[in-house]
């Protein structure tokens, strides 16, 4: 279940937290999503998007990492 | 797509493959809870690709599955009346209640609405005031914060027609009945990614203690969920039972704690009756009495679940991991998606569904 | 339409706003209506006849008759509307029979109503498409449905075209050994549709494939490819294209989901609401099974024209039980389905 779709913050309005939205896009598809949950998230973040809410800022970096170490460890073994 | 396609790497899938075939010296079973996982598993042929001796075993993950049809008939219900109209996500419109569902039921004539988020039926609500809107809120804890925050928008908007039909489950209930059963072979968990998203894993460490099985919190994309097998099979060889994190991009082990404090503020823990399971203790959320006036079941009158009929469909033991889908009798033939005999043919997550769409009659 | 001798004589002088039941009624309305919306969009010989029907010559040979009904909402949509859907449908449809679009019929249901604006720039469009292909409407009808028994306007085509080919395409030509060439990217009329539905609140650079096929399917036969199958794709995207042909050919059909081209916006629309692109609707593209042997010249000359410049082989005609089954980009295999019902957005 929990469908759940990443796309990067392209602008935010709204000042108060539980109001603030942000112009998210995916891929070439645009859609208004609900930043309450993510306080911290800024335009040009990343994060992932359920029935029109963000639920968690990704982490890029860990991402990033995690991908490298996957084919690095699989390529010399 | 960034973060989606990187995930579907056919490489990466197979290094997973080879890693998971060295670790693996000894047959083992593993469940992935949540129908989200179901459908990559199925949609990608995971498991044909996992050694022999690998089991992955489907979980009652599916909300549309276990909500029960006592739910669904009010739902109906409610629908029918003149005042109202009915949103709904597109995965309720044709499960079936005992005697039709919300498809057939906008057909004769009903206001019923699929709406991609439970917003939309706010807006619905403030656009026609002179209307009543009811949004059946399914799901599990990835989807009642959005819920929540649905019901105080509507109460900063001081709307006096919006109410919700709640049938939100909780998780942690279902993979504690599921270990709690005597005859339980399941032996690692991979635990639903964006259920943790939202509560965190904190609360699993002792789940694992207690019943002795590690449990890995996985991703919903092939490389996640091979990642997280592989994690699974690490500890199970190494006679490990402890929490993990394949899903670290997105999970923190306290969870989202903005999204906690709104299902907090609006929802209660209740016990509930899952479709085919039980009752649960503490299995599901209800609206606190201070939103009562956004409560359809204070509004409607609540919804009374009597016991189960006797029926063919076999979604008890498909949920707990009990029986595969193509076991069942019915399977294909009596139930099939145009004439399912229960939930997990019909919804988009459940078992039954995933493993006819892509497997067929003949798996 | 502007006619100051028309304004003189006709006893309703100004086009109506709004579709009223008296114009399906055959009289002065009606005529009214075809003066001033449907015979300029259309006008040819046959039509400005007035008959009852068209009547024309044929070559000798064989003649290939379709119909295709028309229901989409949102009537105007990005990259099309109902008109322009229901030519190239028609036309498409002959196409895939090898035969070379002749004459088409045309015929509207409107809902009380209805916004004439709305209507001439359906038929309009209607008639654009159709004069850009060589193609003449040439008899219709009109009726009109009491507000609310209709979506705004059902239109249904019929078409005739010319067999001029020996071939017998269809399913049952198809051999195993065959390739599989699909002429472009998939999804984009169905993700268009969704994404201009404004309850879900898409904003989205998406535009319906909808064009006809004629000129690509005309070109393989004047080449003389010995085409087996043609099928275009619509309601049920790609997935059911392969599944019908392997089901109505009795054979097994082997695709790639590697080789199976979809647009970013396609990609991100399905993902966001759930949806399986090779389940979603098509309004330009076409599945071509062939000998293997001709697969590259067949795809030199589908790149040649602009509505099939990205054809590829997507798959083969294998032996095996009587299925379609697709080799995901992971390596697992499925046997893919006949959807039930639409597909619905989804959460889980």
């Amino acid at each position: 279940m929990c469908l759940a779709v990443p796309g990067r913050i392209e602008t935010i309005t709204g000042t108060d937290p539980l109001e603030r939205r942000g112009r998210v896009e995916f891929g070439g598809v645009r859609r208004e999503v609900q930043l309450a949950f993510v306080p911290e998230a800024e335009a040009g973040d990343w994060v992932l998007v359920h029935v029109g809410f963000a639920i968690a800022r990704i982490d890029e970096d860990e991402a990033e990492r995690v991908l490298s170490a996957l084919s690095a460890v699989e390529a010399a073994s | 797509m960034k973060f989606v396609d990187e995930y579907r790497d056919g490489e990466l899938a197979e290094r997973l493959t080879r890693r998971i075939a060295r670790l693996q010296t000894r047959p083992w079973t593993i469940m992935e809870v949540c129908g989200g996982q179901t459908h990559a598993i199925v949609r990608f042929g995971l498991d044909r690709l996992l050694p022999d001796g690998i089991e992955l075993v489907h979980g009652p993950g599916c909300p549309v599955c276990v909500t029960p049809i006592e739910v669904i008939d009010r739902a109906l219900e409610i629908a029918a009346r003149p005042d109202v109209v009915l949103c709904t996500f597109g995965d309720m419109a044709r499960v079936p209640g005992t005697h039709s569902d919300l498809l057939t039921c906008k057909a004769e004539g009903a206001d019923v609405r699929i709406v991609y988020s439970p917003l939309d039926a706010v807006g619905i609500a403030q656009a026609h005031p002179e209307r009543e809107v009811v949004f059946l809120a399914v799901g599990f804890e990835t989807t009642a914060p959005p819920t929540a925050h649905a019901v105080l928008q509507a109460r900063r908007l001081s709307l006096s027609n919006f109410s919700l039909l709640v049938s939100h489950v909780l998780v942690p209930a279902a993979m504690e009945v599921i270990l709690a059963a005597p005859d339980n072979r399941v032996q690692g968990f991979l635990a639903a990614g964006h259920v943790c998203a939202i509560t965190g894993y904190e609360d699993y460490d002792a789940v694992a203690r207690a019943h002795r099985v590690p449990i890995v919190v996985t991703g919903f994309e092939p490389v996640d969920v091979l990642e997280g097998v592989a994690m699974c099979v690490e500890q199970l060889e190494s006679g490990r039972c402890e929490v993990d994190n394949q899903y670290r991009r997105i999970v923190r082990r306290e969870g989202n704690r903005a999204a906690q404090a709104a299902v907090e503020e609006v929802f209660m823990v209740t016990e509930r009756r899952w479709r085919g399971i039980g009752d649960l203790p503490e299995s599901g959320l209800a609206v606190r009495p201070a939103f009562a006036q956004f409560d359809a079941e204070a509004r409607f009158g609540p919804v009374v679940c009597s016991p189960e009929a006797e029926t063919p469909c076999i979604a008890g033991e498909i949920l707990r991991g009990r029986a595969r889908p193509d076991a069942c009798p019915a399977f294909g033939a009596e139930c099939t998606p145009e004439s399912p005999l229960g939930a997990p043919m019909v919804s988009s997550e459940g078992a039954c569904a995933a493993y006819l769409r892509y497997r067929g009659s003949a798996a | 339409m502007s006619d100051p001798r028309r304004l003189l004589d006709c006893p309703v002088p100004q086009p109506p706003r709004r579709i009223l039941l008296g114009h399906g009624g055959g009289g002065a309305l009606t005529h009214a209506l075809l003066e001033s919306v449907f015979r300029p969009a259309f006008s040819n010989r046959h039509l400005d006849a007035g008959h009852d029907g068209a009547v024309f010559e044929v070559p000798a040979g064989r003649l290939a008759l379709t119909t295709d009904s028309y229901v989409v909402r949102p009537i105007e949509f990005p990259g099309g509307d109902i008109g322009r859907l229901s030519v190239c449908g028609t036309v498409n449809d002959l196409a895939m029979c090898g035969a070379r679009p002749l004459h088409l019929s045309a015929g509207f249901i409107l809902e009380e109503g209805l916004d004439t604006g709305l209507l001439a720039r359906l038929v309009n469009s209607m008639g654009e498409t159709a004069r850009a292909l060589g193609v003449e409407i040439v008899t219709g009808d009109t009726k009109v449905v009491d507000r609310g028994a209709g979506d705004g306007v059902f239109v249904n085509t019929a078409g005739i075209g010319l067999v001029e080919h020996a071939l017998e395409i269809g399913p049952r030509s198809v051999r195993p050994g065959d390739a599989v060439l699909l002429s472009g990217d998939v999804g984009q009329h169905g993700a268009a549709i969704m994404a201009a539905r404004d309850s879900l609140g898409l904003d989205a650079d998406l535009v319906s494939d909808c064009a006809p096929l004629w000129e690509p399917v005309a070109a393989l036969l004047a080449a003389g490819i010995a085409v087996h199958c043609l099928r275009d794709l619509t309601r049920g995207g790609l997935a059911t294209g392969l599944v019908e042909i392997a089901r109505d050919g009795g054979v097994a059909i082997a695709a790639d989901e590697r080789a199976i081209p979809v647009s970013d916006p396609v990609h991100a629309l399905c993902e966001l609401l759930g949806l399986d692109p090779l389940y979603v609707a098509n309004e330009g593209r076409f599945l071509c099974v062939l000998p293997e042997a001709d697969a590259q010249e067949a795809l030199s000359i589908l790149r040649s024209f602009d509505v099939s410049a990205a054809a590829v082989q997507i798959g083969q005609v294998v032996t095996g039980p009587v299925r379609a089954t697709l080799r995901s980009a992971i390596g697992g295999e499925r046997v893919i389905h006949l959807q039930s019902g639409e597909q619905l957005p989804r959460i889980c």
